[in-house]
């Protein structure tokens, strides 16, 4: 069984329910209106020429194009997390280090993923290579970018307390143990918890898209599985990386804390 | 023994700064708010990046792991940090405290099962100061630390850290805007001016 196809106007159809709610928005004054229509244009834009490429990409599974994919999907990403950060650190420092762990973590999983778990020949079948990394890379970034900002945030509005700590005696990761602990907490509790009520609450996207397209139930469910352990394991990683990084570079050599390598954002 | 010496101290756009401390001498430092004296003692404490040389007797700073010198040259900041919910979780022992000394900053031995939030800020400064000599340092870098107290504890503070001091002893650099404490308390008195430099004397 293949999958229905849909039509422009199908689309178009869904598409109403959208400009339904900026209405709503606009009559009570949200100001959501225009981040409304930017988003869904992006949403269409952006699949459509997804769908392209993969097109493209599924015709000629040649590593290197697969390589370059995944690299602009890291180069996006690693983007993403500086700019959902209120106070991010400076430079060319603070993007590697938030795509650096990103890559270390997601990249080690997936490969792991593709050539142990699923074996294909070649490993990085681009049907099975591009949508795993991409979504390892999603869930990733969500909780890099979520657990960075909690840091620097707790960073800056406990340094006084953190100098305190200092003055004391304490070395540098002695007196931030327990913001370096919630920090890492606040990154990887979601996906934590998304694993508690998969299945019983939310029935993931990959499943149901793999069930429209004809796969069976209990197909669907083994690899949502291995999906879940998967992100739930590249997360983890991740945010534990970009995390003690974190907490290094906001220390200098003499253990003194520099938050002058912060910098606030909008 | 245990003199604090401050050899050509550059930081941010001040300075050069040339203390000499001795060991159970206090110097006391006086100036306008905002003139960097709370800046001066964080130099010292090595929290913030400097030039020059800090030794304390020949030990220089930058030849130990920098909590070492902190727990040696122990700055009581003006306003002080507390961030466990109970006053006893944020000392070395609590338990191995003389009573004596609680009693004689006006506490008896249950306040260290105290909340924190519950302290007022006298008691948080009465407090610290107790925290910081746990670690029996060896120069006492202390910014305002009476600044909050009523005058039977500004009189049970000076003493307790008068005779820390002289009994180390260890020397101090004492920061007030009451020139009648610097007078009780300083064997000198150096002024901070708006720029940053300093007048007056050495203590010996």
């Amino acid at each position: 069984m293949g999958v229905k196809p849909l039509s422009g106007f199908d689309l178009a159809l869904a598409g109403l329910l959208v400009l339904a709610l900026g209405l709503c928005s606009w009559r009570l004054r949200l100001g959501l209106e225009r981040r409304l229509a930017i988003s869904a244009l992006r949403t269409t834009v952006q699949l459509l020429l997804i769908g392209q490429v993969l097109r493209v990409l599924f015709a000629h599974a040649s590593f290197p194009f697969v390589f370059g994919i995944s690299m602009v999907m890291l180069l996006v990403a690693g983007r993403e997390v500086m700019a959902r950060q209120h106070r991010r650190i400076k430079g060319f420092s603070g993007w590697l280090l938030g795509t650096g762990s990103m890559f270390v973590s997601s990249f080690a999983v997936a490969f792991f993923a593709l050539a142990v778990v699923i074996a294909n020949d070649p490993w990085y079948t681009p049907q099975y290579a591009i949508p795993l990394l991409g979504m390892l890379l999603g869930n990733t970034m969500n909780g890099i970018s979520l657990s960075m900002d909690r840091l620097t945030e707790a960073f800056w509005q406990q340094r006084q307390i953190i100098e305190q700590r200092l003055v004391l005696g304490q070395t540098s990761m002695e007196a931030i143990e327990e913001l370096r602990q919630q920090a890492m907490r606040s990154g990887m509790i979601p996906i934590i918890n998304s694993m508690a009520v998969v299945g019983l609450v939310s029935l993931p996207g990959m499943m149901t898209g793999q069930i429209l397209g004809g796969s069976t139930p209990m197909d669907a469910v083994k690899y949502q599985i291995l999906i879940m352990f998967l992100i739930c394991a590249g997360t983890g990683f991740g945010v534990m990386t970009a995390i003690t990084l974190t907490c290094r570079k906001l220390f200098d050599e003499r253990q003194r804390l520099r938050l002058d390598v912060l910098k606030k954002q909008k | 023994m245990n003199t604090l010496t401050v050899e050509a101290l550059t930081f941010r756009d001040r300075g050069p700064y040339f203390l000499r401390i001795a060991g159970g001498k206090c110097l006391g430092l006086m100036g306008a708010s905002g003139a960097g004296k709370s800046l001066l003692l964080r130099a010292i404490a090595d929290l913030d990046p400097h030039g020059g040389r800090l030794l304390l007797d020949d030990m220089a700073c930058d030849q130990v792991p920098a909590p070492v010198w902190r727990r040696q040259v122990a700055l009581l900041p003006a306003e002080s940090g507390w961030w466990h919910d109970r006053v006893d979780e944020h000392f070395r022992n609590f338990g191995a405290l003389e009573s004596d000394k609680l009693a004689r900053l006006g506490f008896a031995t249950d306040v260290g099962g105290w909340q924190v939030s519950r302290l007022s800020t006298g008691e948080k400064q009465r407090l610290a100061v107790l925290r910081m000599l746990e670690n029996t340092p060896r120069t006492l870098l202390l910014d305002e630390p009476t600044a909050s107290l009523d005058a039977a504890n500004v009189t049970a503070v000076e003493k307790m850290l008068l005779d820390y001091g002289r009994t180390t002893p260890a020397a101090m650099l004492w920061v007030s805007h009451d020139p009648d404490q610097l007078a009780r308390v300083a064997d000198d008195i150096q002024v901070m001016n708006a720029d940053g430099s300093l007048t007056g004397g050495e203590v010996e």
